[in-house]
């Protein structure tokens, strides 16, 4: 396995606090990875320096074999880079339809767009019944599926979501995992932040545990489940 | 009632110059959240620039109907290209800065505007020739001109055609996607700049064309016409619900048909204040503007 994404001393700050403090991990090819860690460890914010939304002080990024330190993120996105930004973020006053056009944006095979948004219509039939309605006036879950539909729109090699499962429903939980998950099956290389351990790792491959910006454990994901410094940190004992 | 009809097609007249100059004023703020005043300046330029462009045409032998065409285009291109400099060098810069500055760099713009236009125009009032007829026609008991019709069917037809761009075009959902996130735009591929620039281009090209009108409808240009008229423009789209396309809209044709059908019941000279008292009162009970959405006030 190569590494598709090789994070390496990455720092991160806010006006001179540093709020990610030179840590360094890895996602390879086919993998989902995830990143844990409680509110504030500083999760976003090293999806943000990944995705180029803040420019890190420290650190490199490699993808694919490539530096991409810094590069601004509409750059990333030609590159195979999607994220899906904590919040959802979807444009509430562009239709569903224009949301899962605007994540197809640096693509020009119309014909191949309108296919690849069937496919998540029939993925996702919620979607295809409001596709004219504005995304604003969709609930929480349907924000989120169409947020990860708009992602996958730009063809990522790697998708990274940013707490999917932040104010849903359990049930509506499950169901973005599904979706999630099968993005995975299909190729789909994931990295995943969750203030969710127990379901971030049930799914994942490997997992990173966060704490005030390091990296303070590591580990194939049902180890870290089973670990008890994890346990008794994040999965309630 | 025939003085009535006369005014209202007077007011849709210059209203739908106040519109298009509006849009320039609504577009930058909606993506921004900047007032540019120096957008009244820009059309201004556009004025002023045909004038001279399109006297030298006529010199030239060409016929009056191409030479305000060429005229057109010319500042239409010089307004763009000046709009795109104003925000590359002087708003840019200022992005991330209070929204106090970037304000006041404004200002600075059109002042700084003002005196270019004079040192390249000169102070005078220049006439502005007769390139479309301004033979009265007389339809019942309401008076207009081939000019005065010229001047409402094409904004008419900007406007549409700018609904139409914004709402089916992908370039027209990008600015969408600007003007609500612009980091989540980014990263869906948007390069945010070019967008922005792109904004600026479209509005002060509109700006060329309003001015090539109030130049030809007044018969004349000089450098500081763009200060009312800019004014009068933003009050339309404040007025109509700063931000909203379909506001600046019905906001400067309203303007023009209270200013015009005002004037049945005041002086001349009371025009102006007029205009004002009407956005006072319409932003007392609805400060959102007419179309505009009440949003939330940003951080
Ligand atoms: N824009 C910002 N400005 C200043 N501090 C920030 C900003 N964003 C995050 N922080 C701080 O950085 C730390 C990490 O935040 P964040 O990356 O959002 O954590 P998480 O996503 O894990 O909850 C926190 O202490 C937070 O207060
Ligand atoms: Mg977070």
């Amino acid at each position: 396995m190569s590494a598709l994404l090789e994070v390496r001393k990455l720092e991160v700050a806010y006006g001179g606090i540093k709020a990610i403090k030179g840590i360094s991990f890895r996602v390879d090819e086919g993998e989902m990875v995830t990143l844990i860690g409680a509110n504030g460890a500083g999760k976003s914010s090293t999806l943000r320096a990944l995705s180029g939304l803040v420019m890190p002080v420290g650190g490199t990024v490699t993808y694919n074999g490539k530096d991409v330190t810094g590069v601004p993120s509409h750059a990333l996105v030609g590159l195979g880079i999607a994220l899906c930004p904590e919040g959802r973020g979807v444009f509430a006053r562009l239709s569903v339809h224009e949301n899962l056009l605007m994540g197809a944006y640096a693509r020009k095979d119309k014909a191949q767009i309108l296919r690849e948004i069937d496919e998540i219509y029939g993925m996702i039939p919620r979607l295809k019944e409001r596709t004219a309605q504005l995304a604003g006036t969709l609930s929480g879950g349907e924000q989120q599926m169409l947020a990860i539909g708009r992602a996958m729109l730009a063809r990522p090699k790697l998708l990274m979501l940013d707490e999917p499962s932040m104010g849903l429903a359990p049930l509506m939980v499950e169901k973005i995992f599904e979706i999630i998950n099968l993005i995975a099956k299909r190729g789909t290389t994931v990295l995943l932040i969750e203030q969710n351990a127990q379901l971030a790792l049930e799914n994942a491959n490997r997992g990173y545990v966060l704490e005030s910006g390091e990296i303070t454990l590591s580990g194939d994901a049902k180890a870290l489940l089973a670990d008890p410094r994890v346990k008794a940190a994040y999965l309630g004992g | 009632m025939d003085v009535l009809l006369q005014q209202i097609v007077n007011g849709l007249v210059v209203g739908s110059v106040y519109a298009l100059v509006a849009l320039g004023y609504t577009m930058v703020y909606g993506i921004l959240q900047l007032i540019n005043f120096a957008h009244g300046e820009v059309v201004m330029i556009g004025a002023l620039s045909a004038v001279f462009s399109s006297k030298w045409m006529l010199a030239m032998g060409m016929g009056p109907i191409l030479a305000l065409l060429l005229a057109t285009l010319l500042s239409m291109l010089i307004c763009a290209t000046v709009g795109v400099l104003i925000e590359r060098l002087a708003y840019r810069p200022l992005r991330n800065a209070p929204r106090l500055a970037p304000l006041i760099t404004a200002i600075a713009m059109s002042i700084l505007l003002q005196q270019i236009g004079i040192l390249v125009f000169g102070r005078n009032y220049f006439t502005f020739p007769e390139l479309i007829s301004k033979t009265p026609l007389t339809f019942g008991h309401v008076t207009t001109t081939p000019n005065e019709i010229m001047i409402f069917v094409v904004s008419v037809l900007l406007m549409g055609g700018l609904l139409w761009l914004v709402h089916n075009t992908k370039m027209g959902a990008a600015m969408r996607a600007v003007a609500e996130n612009q980091k989540i735009a980014g990263l869906m591929g948007v390069d945010i700049n070019k967008i922005i620039a792109i904004t600026f281009a479209i509005g002060s090209a509109l700006g060329a064309i309003a001015g090539v009108m109030v130049a030809s409808n007044y018969g004349q240009a000089h450098y500081y016409m763009g200060f009312m008229l800019g004014l009068k423009a933003f009050t339309a789209a404040v007025m109509g619900g700063i931000g909203n396309l379909w506001g600046a809209m019905v906001g400067g044709l309203l303007l023009g048909l209270v200013e015009n059908v005002g004037l049945i019941f005041v002086r001349g000279d009371y025009k102006d204040i007029f205009a004002f008292v009407v956005l006072v009162v319409v932003l007392i009970f609805r400060p959102q503007g007419l179309v505009g959405e009440r949003v939330a006030e940003r951080a």
